[in-house]
């Protein structure tokens, strides 16, 4: 950390002002923004400063159970949020997001943290806490994504499905192309991040490092091994929760229980 | 020595012929704690010609689905050749037993990809694809190989009922649920689903059949014994 400058209170105000330019603008001009522009930029100190303050108390742990529990509260609210942004439910939906969830980013982690950085001692809240939170965050969207595709194409190829059960299909292979769909989706995020990383975007925990005086060629290297770690962590989210509805979906007799799923009401 | 042996095999065939491919014994369908058929037993025997009549709403299709085991039941049991359902492997019954859908669902493609595709399954890997059987079959509707071509999107509705048809006769089947395979379909469409069905009735092996429709006309042409579902 060379030369890294820190941000006092007058330099917040200062980049404020750039919002409030266009504020005013909006305003004499009528466009409309002013109002969400306005929350927007509130909402984003207010919660921001809030995460500043709970990780400062967070990277001061130095108990491993404090430190797991945080994994775990922070595991079960993106397996909730990924269930919440999914069109239907089945009785074991949120078990399964959440159980998929957490093996998957606890597995890559912990091979990130223990495997690969050799961080001492392992359960260093100032690396688990963020790394986990960049794969997790990542696992979510992909998993909901693949979740949303798998049940909504069993409904609408309902027919299709049965007819190559009804013909001597294992429920593995009637529901083969549909899973595989489902976990293309899924991956489609983080794959298509992964091709235009660096040319069309700058990764923000590169970016970061780079401005706290981290040279460009460390960061990067820092950045990969980062994405190797989503990309991972997706795609094994998406298998297991795939897989677990799966079994739900699809009785051992090579049946299709679609009686199982319920529409949301949203 | 061989006479006997001749008179073992005929005493076989007579047993065959006398007890059921199918038999359904006091089954019965609950669905959100409500019974949509239940007590339900009859036997399917070769040679029979089933029809399954009763209002909309009384679960001819869940019956239907049910026998071909893509449906559970909460009560009772059906067995194939004696055996339970639940003792035999589905995808082995399936092959012998087909649930013909009302709606035809085919995959992309061109017709003959679609009658091969059923051959990637585990169970049918042993078998090859038959084209002379299929094109014997397509001979009698009066049209050539060049409807193997054909893209499934570009096929009628009777076309495609008729490739679903074909599907499932490719694996000679002993007993097939029919459910209102021609609900859609235009006379002409619905003769040619007719003759394929009675065509591979004909074959060789004592076959069965059961069926589901709303026009009494066919009923009367395609069955010869009825089963009747109330209204639940």
């Amino acid at each position: 950390m060379t030369h890294y400058l820190p941000i006092d209170n007058w330099q917040l105000l200062l980049a404020a002002a750039l919002i409030l330019i266009n504020i005013i603008l909006s305003l004499s001009l009528r466009l409309g923004l002013a109002k969400r522009l306005g929350i927007a930029a509130l909402r984003m100190v207010v919660q921001l400063l809030l995460v500043g303050y709970i990780l400062g108390w967070v990277f001061t742990l130095d108990n491993p159970v404090s430190v797991l529990l945080l994994v775990l509260t922070m595991s079960a609210i993106a397996g909730n949020a990924a269930v919440n942004r999914t069109r239907r439910r089945f009785p074991s939906i949120y078990w399964n997001s959440l159980l998929s969830i957490l093996a998957a980013s606890a597995l890559v982690t912990s091979l990130l943290v223990e495997g690969i950085i050799h961080i001492h001692p392992w359960y260093d809240p100032q690396y688990v806490i963020p790394l986990l939170g960049m794969v997790l965050g990542n696992a979510l969207t992909g998993t909901a994504l693949a979740l949303d595709r798998f049940m909504e194409d069993l409904v609408s190829q309902r027919s299709q499905i049965e007819s190559l059960l009804a013909l001597g299909a294992t429920r593995w292979e009637a529901a083969n192309d549909t899973i595989k769909e489902a976990l293309r989706t899924g991956m489609i995020p983080t794959i298509n991040a992964m091709m235009v990383l660096g040319l069309v975007s700058l990764p923000g925990m590169m970016t970061g490092q780079m401005l706290a005086g981290v040279n460009p060629a460390s960061a990067v290297r820092y950045q990969i091994v980062i994405y190797f770690t989503i990309a991972a962590g997706t795609a094994l989210a998406c298998i297991g929760v795939i897989l677990l509805a799966f079994r739900v979906l699809f009785s051992p007799e090579h049946q299709l229980r679609l009686e199982r799923l319920k529409k949301t009401d949203t | 020595m061989g006479q006997n042996t001749l008179e073992n095999t005929r005493s076989v065939d007579l047993e065959t012929q006398l007890s059921p491919i199918l038999s359904a014994t006091q089954i019965g369908r609950n669905f959100q704690d409500r019974w949509i058929w239940q007590d339900l037993s009859f036997d399917l025997f070769p040679c029979d010609r089933l029809a399954i009549v009763g209002p909309s709403g009384a679960g001819k299709s869940l019956l239907l689905k049910a026998l071909a085991g893509l449906e559970p039941i909460q009560s009772g049991q059906i067995s194939f050749q004696g055996k339970p359902l639940s003792h035999l492997k589905m995808p082995q019954f399936r092959s012998r037993v087909i649930y013909l859908h009302q709606q035809p669902a085919l995959l992309e493609g061109t017709v003959e990809s679609n009658l091969k595709r059923i051959y990637q399954f585990t169970i049918h890997r042993h078998k090859t694809y038959h084209q002379p059987k299929i094109l014997e079959y397509l001979a009698s509707l009066d049209r050539s190989a060049k409807f193997l071509q054909r893209a499934t999107e570009e096929l009628s509705g009777g076309e495609r009922q008729i490739v679903t048809c074909l599907r499932a006769l490719q694996l000679s089947p002993q007993v097939l649920l029919l459910d209102e395979p021609t609900a859609s379909l235009d006379s002409t469409a619905t003769e040619q689903i007719e003759t394929l069905i009675a065509q591979w009735q004909q074959a060789d092996a004592p076959k069965a059949c059961i069926w589901t429709s709303h026009d009494p006309g066919q009923l009367a042409r395609v069955s010869n014994r009825q089963i009747h579902l109330e209204h639940p």
